[in-house]
């Protein structure tokens, strides 16, 4: 782009006003914004002006790219904190009706709410004319299958991996957003004249058995209520944590998992699967911003190059031209 | 206020907010609501709350304006109080008798009871209704004329019967019944019609008759903006589920495809343009204080793509002040160097002293006449309107509006520097009379020249119908009883006036002034003179004048006043003034006034006019005053208008005819060429021609001064037959006209004046930029054909070097005929059939000069020029698409003595049919309909009263500003909008994009993953205010380019930015990039735990990037405020998200966004991908940008790199750029060039006459048609060619190499061009003759047919072939012949 700043005259005098007149005087104020001369960069898109952006993308797009490229890639050793994701793909999550079934007072644990969630609920609202809770397509449809893992070692009984159920979801989620209703000493009082979702076998007070982690604050459930945005996903279940530093999170060996299988997917045509990943400062396991900065960056340089040959030619024949203009 | 339910009324008149609203209320359904029903309504509020905001502005300033005008005040008569009262216009009642002073404006339509005249006698001028300044004349109420006493309202015991209103100024019927039952037809010489001014005439008595309440409030029209509703709709991207609801959520959800902010970013738009319009200093008018006003706020993109102009003449192109420039007597012509110098002076004094002037308080002091005018009328309104602030501005400037009306009276009129040796020889006359006068033959002592000047002057004076007044008062009319008063009726009276007994009847009839010798006559003249002085007496008396003694020594006294004047011109002039000065003459037509002006200027002054009597003062001879007999008056069939008078120096009746050239030339007496006096005379007649087509020429209006002496037998011969005329009943006008002509003939030619209609400033130059620019210009006047085409050539709006085809019809049928033929002959000209009939019918000798080619049969298109009756026909639904067809085809089109109705139909035909936007401007309420129905309208304020301005959609001070209103500001309006509205379908169709991809992954649920509050206000607030400042301030083009390039303003004109191809391509762009900013989030979130909001966060913010970038590549000009403007938006969608995601945990739902942009904003993923994805979208549109900017670049890209370029020197590059560029663009400037070099008007010249062949057989039946008077005059006209030819070819050489000279554009490269072809280079020193005929030849009508004309050029060729060549080649006798007719029919 044409760099040259053309800052025309800012404020030429103009002819004087007339002297005594000024009162009744309707001449416009003659200044740069009402003469519409405030000063102005001009670009005129050509080749030749345009020709170092594209370069300087490229350049910068190329690097960045790589260095995304590797970071997603070492992201394959299991060091460090160590992922556990189930995943779920043709499962729409994200549709409009299925996203709006929710009530979010009802999860924040206001009562009125409890007892009467709202219409959006429907028709997870009420089962044997008591309030569901947590009302719902979304509570309604929560995983519940089991996965342990463990770990098939030189022993002949497999050892359980410690998985962390707690920590998964957001902060916010747990600590705002999801309140277990008030009341009662028990969190089954406080979920009394409710009933379970019609496709969950226990009540929402039976999910867990830490308290910190049942009801409404029970972080498998708050990962769930997060409606995930495409069809295919995955979402966390849990957390290996790392030990040492001088062990791996989970060492070369044998693993076996233990699906409880409560979930039934065939029924829409979906796929269940297991994930475990490490991440990087910019997340999970994705080659694909990597590839996408290199790429974009190469073709701006290409491009760069294209428009350095238009200017090129184009000068050599134009030199002339531009004076005939 | 009844203004909430109006205005929500009217726009819900508006398709677009009902959809809104529908959408909005949609929301409310349950099992539909995409987003929080009350949320929805948000935008849709608000955009009708800005709306209604901004009507409620224009409605209050457009209330103002009529409060002003319905709060004038006047004197209306109250039955309870007995007298008359001050009220204002609004509370003027049918029935109300109303009082009007001089000068007051008339509030209703008045039927005229009473009036301050002895005659029962009202002037009106009416310039406010059709643009015409002169006087017109009203009469009282017959019954009502013959009261003596004051009128008094409450004997009025009359039933006036009228028809309902109608539209026509012209016609008024209606009958008043006395109460003593007799019946008295009203007729409009009896109505005073609102808005016109009473002039001349102290007080008025009328009753109204037509009044309304609502008359002044005009209506507000709103025009049709160009991007109303755009058409496009949600329904079109539905995806394939059937579900209904489903359905009508998707349209909720993608609603934003159609912004909702699109309105209100449009109309926010053009209202900042009208803003910067109206602050643009240049538009700015020093001389009346006034800028450029923009009326209408919602059509500004309509400036940048006017295709047709449709311009009133009178106050619009011209000044519509007369000026006399120079004259020719005798032969001799008087150039008046001194006053063409004095005339250019003005250009730049007329603003100085304006400037000097204090304005508001104190009143524009111009002259004496003028502030006179202006301080009765501050007397006025401060006496009468005492409730209103006086001396306000409105009221100053109205006063000083008004001053202007009562034209003629500017010092540039009137002081005319008279020409040395002309003076010298006037003075001559003067005192040669002065000596001579009570000789037998007092003329006969002058020489034929001497003669001649005095009776040239004494036509300009007195062949008029000026009126005398003096200032302290409206002119009271001066009844001298004892005189007869009236014109001769009858026979016996004439014979008893012309019997010796003159001493009683015809005492003032030599009402000279009483000198020494008065003693050497006759008893009987003694005594009348003696008598003549009393009554001269009283009359000045009366007059107000510093009398001299005129009874007692009135010669020596005018002698000793004048002499030392004499001596000194300019000593003289100044004398003059002060005594003179006094005098205002008040003419029907400008032009008398400037013609009395100028003879004032050699002393010889217009003294009184009574309707029997003319009295001329000269500073020797005194005061003459001449018997006036009779009065011809103008009527455009006979263009000329006569006096016939008794001369009081010979007793001899003359007749003094003053009329156009083309009349006047026929009509001379044909002198044989045997004696040496004929053939003076005709040598003087062909020299006046000469100088006649010289001032046309110029742009002059020409007028031939004759004179014929009549014999006393004569006189009672033609006198019977008159009068027989005279009192016939039916046809009378028909007799009266034949009776004029039978006395207008054999007229001996004295001289001839030019008179300039001076233009405005800068309106040639406005009309070559506006041209250049493409623009059509049509002149639709009501002035006469001669006038307009005049004035025309002086525009450049006619070129010497085009054709003119001149339609003047007086059927329908020969309309019809004549369209077809000239179709024909535009069809001939086109490049594809003329090659062959130029090489068929074009002689040999100048076959090489006219090459086949292109070029040459390309030429300059011709100009039409059409009548208002011909005008009349041609709109008829049959010929309308023939009319329109050829008009299209014409550079210029001209359209004389149109009325009010057709100026608008001819707008509406071009609009409905051409599809064209039209623009009308004009200056007077006779242009009010035509700038009503165009486009756009634009008054000229301060002209003509303020009805054009009130009509109109932009009222600007002068014709020039229109350049730079429409190139400049047009162009950059119609840029911005277009580019605005562009960028916003752009802008929303990518956003749409966004979402509807995503229904491919949410089962087509019309889910979004789009938070509803970015949905809804990104469009309004995130992402509005960069495309407004872009919208307001962009400018493509700098200004100066704009104007050295109007060839740039083309661009609007064919929509070249708002094209469907640029659409089309913006749309398919903004869905690359839809594709882009949805799959680069889609794939980098690919299979992760994101949710649906947190993926549609980041988003939203590359959608917000991209479009930045996007109009970033856009914007052309970038100042510090586009820059804050991103800024702006930038960081109010972070504060907004972060605010809003934090404010509460459980609301919204369903988004819920709690923490999710704090969230996201420690994500780097979310920085990555808002780099790239932009980058990558729009990185295919800089390409393609750089790369057309490079390879193909357009008319503007061009015109921003030449400023770019050389910002300060336009002008050098300027040239180049015209040339190189646009070949075939008509440039005034290079025009006499490219004549030189390919002779492209004489190849021209052949291809018309070749068509004039083929044309003939159809033309001539028609032509042969002709009444006897044209059949008479083709040979007297033909005598004059040839006496002219013979006198030129003698070798006075000297005035044809001065013509050469003077117009060296067309007719310098006539020689050029002949001098090769060799055997008519000899009879080409005489083609100046007629080469500059074509004055003569423009006008052609003839008696019953009509006559088609083509050009000028053609009847030169024709003449150079038949008539000039000393042995013919002999061309076609009937052509000849043909020719002949045509030109001289007048």
């Amino acid at each position: 782009m044409a760099m040259n700043y053309n800052a025309k005259d800012e404020v030429d005098g103009g002819p004087p006003c007339p002297p005594g007149g000024t009162a009744k005087n309707r001449r416009p104020d003659n200044t740069a914004f009402k003469q519409q001369r405030l000063p102005a960069w001009q670009p005129i898109l050509t080749a030749g002006t345009v020709l170092p952006t594209f370069f300087i993308i490229g350049l910068i797009f190329i690097p960045i790219g790589i260095g995304i490229f590797v970071t997603s890639n070492n992201i394959r050793e299991i060091e460090g904190n160590v992922f556990m994701y189930y995943g779920l793909s043709n499962f729409y999550q994200n549709h409009r009706r299925y996203v709006k079934s929710r009530d979010d007072s009802q999860l924040n644990g206001d009562s009125s709410a409890l007892l009467n969630p709202s219409k959006e609920c429907e028709p997870y609202r009420r089962n044997e004319d008591k309030p569901i809770a947590p009302c719902g397509a979304i509570a309604n449809s929560m995983f519940n299958d089991t996965l342990e893992l463990f770990l098939v070692g030189n022993e002949s009984y497999p050892i359980p991996i410690p998985l962390k159920k707690k920590g998964i979801a957001w902060w916010t989620d747990k600590n705002v957003k999801f309140r277990n209703p008030p009341g009662g000493e028990s969190l089954k009082e406080r979920f009394k004249d409710t009933t379970k979702p019609v496709n969950w076998v226990k009540p929402v007070y039976m999910l867990d058995s830490e308290p910190d982690n049942n009801g409404f604050i029970n972080e498998d459930f708050i990962v769930w209520m997060r409606t995930a945005a495409l069809p295919t996903f995955r979402k966390l279940y849990r957390l290996i944590e790392r030990k040492s530093d001088l062990h791996p999170t989970l060492p070369a060996g044998r693993y076996y998992l233990n699906i409880t299988y409560n979930y039934p997917v065939h029924s829409f045509d979906g796929r269940k699967r297991m994930i475990l990943s490490t991440i990087s400062w910019m997340g999970g396991k994705n080659p694909f911003l990597g590839i996408a900065y290199i790429a974009i960056g190469s073709i701006s340089f290409l491009l760069g190059v294209v428009l350095l040959v238009i200017n090129h030619k184009y000068r050599n024949s134009s030199n002339t031209a531009d004076i005939t203009i | 206020m009844s203004f909430l339910p109006k205005n929500l009324f009217e726009q819900f008149h508006r398709l677009a907010n009902v959809y809104f609203v529908f959408i909005a209320l949609l929301n409310f359904v349950p099992a539909v609501n995409a987003f929080q029903p009350g949320l929805a309504l948000a935008p849709v509020l608000f955009i009708l709350a800005v709306t209604a905001f901004k009507d409620l502005w224009e409605d209050y300033s457009r209330h103002r304006s009529d409060h002003e005008i319905n709060h004038l005040g006047c004197l209306v008569f109250s039955r309870e109080e007995k007298q008359y009262v001050n009220r204002f216009w609004k509370e003027i009642r049918v029935g109300d008798f109303v009082r009007l002073r001089c000068n007051e404006i008339i509030p209703a339509d008045i039927l005229l009871l009473s009036s301050s005249d002895p005659d029962g006698l009202c002037h009106i001028e009416t310039a406010n209704l059709d643009g015409e300044t002169n006087l017109k004349r009203r009469q009282v109420v017959r019954g009502f004329s013959e009261l003596v006493s004051e009128f008094n309202p409450l004997m009025f015991t009359s039933i006036i019967e009228c028809e309902k209103p109608n539209n026509d100024l012209t016609r008024f019927r209606g009958c008043i019944i006395h109460n003593n039952g007799k019946k008295a037809g009203l007729y409009k010489e009896n109505l005073l019609l609102r808005g016109c001014t009473i002039r001349n005439t102290e007080a008025v008595v009328g009753i109204v008759i037509y009044a309304g309440h609502g008359l002044w409030v005009r209506r507000y029209q709103e025009k049709k903006s160009l991007f109303d509703v755009p058409e496009s709709d949600g329904s079109s991207l539905s995806p394939v589920t059937a579900a209904v609801y489903s359905f009508l959520t998707m349209i909720i959800v993608l609603q934003v495809l159609i912004p909702i902010s699109l309105y209100v970013s449009i109309e926010i738009v053009k209202v900042c343009q009208v803003y910067f319009i109206n602050q643009d200093i240049e538009l700015y008018d020093e001389e009346t204080d006034s800028q450029l006003q923009c009326r209408a706020l919602n059509i500004t993109e309509d400036l940048g793509q006017i295709q047709y102009i449709f311009s009133d003449k009178t106050g619009t192109l011209t000044e519509n002040k007369m000026v006399f420039r120079r004259c020719t007597v005798s032969g001799i012509e008087y150039s008046h160097d001194a006053n063409a110098q004095r005339l250019a002076r003005y250009q730049e004094a007329d603003s100085e002293e304006e400037e000097a002037v204090p304005r508001g308080g104190s009143l524009p002091q111009r002259g004496s006449i003028g502030s006179h005018q202006s301080v009765r009328i501050m007397h006025r309104s401060q006496s009468t309107k005492s409730h209103r602030r006086t001396g306000s501005r409105a009221e100053a400037k109205r006063a000083s509006m008004l001053s202007k009306h009562t034209a003629f009276s500017s010092p540039m009129e009137k002081d005319i520097t008279p020409d040395p040796k002309l003076f010298e020889k006037v003075s001559e006359c003067d005192r040669c009379l002065a000596i001579a006068r009570h000789q037998e033959h007092p003329l006969a002592h002058l020489s034929p020249e001497l003669s001649d000047v005095f009776d040239f002057f004494i036509a300009l004076t007195i062949c008029n119908t000026v009126v005398v007044t003096s200032p302290d008062q409206p002119r009271q009319k001066v009844r001298v009883r004892f005189e007869v008063k009236s014109p001769v009726k009858t026979i016996e009276d004439f014979l008893r006036r012309f019997s010796p007994s003159r001493l009683t009847s015809g005492c003032s009839s030599i009402g000279s002034l009483t000198t020494n010798k008065t003693a050497h006559k006759s008893g009987s003249n003694f005594l009348s003179t003696l008598s003549g002085d009393s009554t001269l007496f009283k009359l000045e008396e009366r007059l107000g004048q510093p009398a001299p003694a005129i009874a007692s020594n009135g010669y020596s006294s005018g002698a000793a006043s004048w002499t030392p004047a004499h001596t000194a011109p300019e000593q003289k002039l100044e004398l003059e003034q002060e005594q003179e000065g006094e005098l205002r003459y008040e003419a029907e037509s400008p032009d008398e006034a400037a013609l009395v002006y100028a003879a004032r200027a050699y002393n010889c002054a217009l003294v009184d006019r009574l309707h029997d009597q003319v009295s001329v003062e000269l500073p020797h001879l005194g005061r003459l005053t001449f018997e006036l007999l009779h009065t011809l008056g103008f009527d455009s069939i006979r263009k000329r208008m006569s006096v016939v008078i008794r001369h009081p120096l010979t007793d001899e009746i003359n007749v003094y005819t003053k009329g156009a050239d083309s009349v006047v030339m026929d009509l001379l007496l044909p002198c044989s060429s045997d004696d040496a006096r004929g053939r003076h005379q005709k040598k003087i007649r062909s020299k006046t021609q000469n100088y006649l087509n010289l001032y046309a020429m110029e742009g002059l209006r020409t007028l031939c001064i004759a004179k014929r002496v009549l014999s006393e037998e004569e006189y009672a011969c033609w006198l019977q037959s008159h009068l027989e005329a005279e009192s016939s009943l039916d046809n009378r006008e028909e007799l009266l006209f034949q009776s004029a002509i039978r006395l207008e003939t054999n007229l001996h030619l004295l001289g001839a004046t030019g008179i300039e209609d001076r233009l405005q400033d800068g309106v040639p130059e406005t009309i070559a930029k506006l041209r250049q620019a493409g623009l059509q210009i049509w002149v639709l006047t009501g002035d006469k054909q001669e006038t307009a085409i005049n004035i025309a050539y002086a525009c450049k709006l006619l070129d010497h070097d085009e054709e003119v085809i001149t339609l003047n019809a007086e059927s329908q049928e020969a309309c019809a005929a004549l369209l077809d033929q000239c179709l024909h002959y535009v069809q001939s000209r086109s490049p594809c059939s003329a090659p062959e009939k130029t090489a068929g019918n074009v002689s040999v000798g100048f076959s090489p000069l006219c090459p086949p080619s292109t070029s040459t049969t390309s030429g300059p298109s011709p100009s039409l020029v059409i009548d208002g009756r011909s005008l009349a026909y041609a709109l008829e639904k049959n010929l309308e698409d023939k009319f329109l067809f050829l008009a299209k085809q014409c550079r210029s089109v001209l359209c004389c003595r149109s009325t009010p109705l057709q100026k608008s139909m001819v707008v509406k035909l071009v609009r409905s049919k051409l599809k064209a936007m039209t623009l009308a401007i004009g200056d007077g309420a006779n242009d009010v309909s035509m700038i009503q129905v165009a486009d756009v309208g634009v008054g000229i304020s301060g002209q003509e009263g303020m009805q054009a301005v009130m009509a109109s959609d932009f009222a600007v001070p002068r014709f020039r500003y229109l350049e730079r209103l429409l190139i400049v500001h047009g162009h950059w309006c119609y840029s911005r909008l277009a580019n605005m509205v562009l960028y916003f379908f752009y802008k929303n169709t990518m956003f749409v994009g966004l979402l509807f991809w995503f229904q491919f992954y949410c089962g087509f649920s019309a889910s979004a993953m789009i938070d509803q509050w970015y949905l809804i206000f990104f469009n309004l607030l995130f992402s509005s205010l960069p495309q407004l400042v872009t919208g307001v301030l962009d400018k493509d083009v700098p200004a100066d380019v704009l104007l050295t390039e109007p060839q740039l303003y083309k661009s609007g004109q064919n929509m070249e930015e708002y094209r469907p191809r640029t659409f089309w391509f913006n749309m398919a762009d903004a869905a690359f990039q839809s594709l882009v900013c949805f799959f680069i989030p889609y794939l980098a979130y690919y299979d992760s735990d994101t949710d649906v909001f947190t993926w549609g966060t980041p988003i939203t913010a590359i959608a917000l990037f991209t479009f930045l970038l996007h109009l970033g590549i856009e914007t052309k000009t970038w100042t510090w405020l586009n820059w804050i403007a991103c800024g702006f938006s930038i960081l109010l969608f972070f504060t907004v998200a972060l605010i809003y995601n934090a404010s509460c945990a459980t609301c919204y739902p369903p988004s819920n966004p709690y923490w999710t942009m704090q969230t996201l904003l420690g994500d780097p993923v979310f920085y990555l991908t808002c780099l790239i994805a932009p980058v990558a979208a729009l990185l295919p549109r800089l390409f393609f940008k750089a790369v057309q900017g490079s390879l193909f670049p357009t008319q503007l890209q061009l015109g921003r790199q030449l400023a770019k370029r050389s910002p300060k020197k336009l002008i050098a590059p300027k040239e180049t750029f015209v040339q190189g560029h646009l070949p075939g663009e008509p440039r005034t400037e290079s025009s006499e060039q490219k004549s030189i070099s390919t002779s492209g008007t004489f190849s021209q010249d052949c291809t018309s006459q070749a068509s004039w062949h083929i044309q003939r057989p159809a033309c001539f039946p028609e032509a042969s048609g002709e009444p006897n008077v044209a059949d008479m005059n083709v040979p007297l006209r033909e005598d004059i060619l040839l006496e002219g030819l013979g006198s030129q070819a003698q070798g006075s050489s000297m005035p044809r190499e001065a013509i050469l000279e003077r117009c060296p554009g067309d007719s310098k490269m006539k020689p050029t061009s002949t001098s090769r072809a060799a055997p008519l280079s000899s009879i080409f020193n005489l083609s100046n003759f007629s080469s500059l005929n074509w004055i003569s030849s423009l006008s052609l009508v003839s008696g019953l047919g009509s006559v088609l004309q083509f050009s000028r050029s053609s009847l030169q060729m024709d003449k150079q072939d038949s008539e000039f060549l000393p042995s013919p080649p002999q061309p076609d006798q009937d052509l000849c012949g043909l020719s002949g007719q045509t030109t001289d029919y007048f």
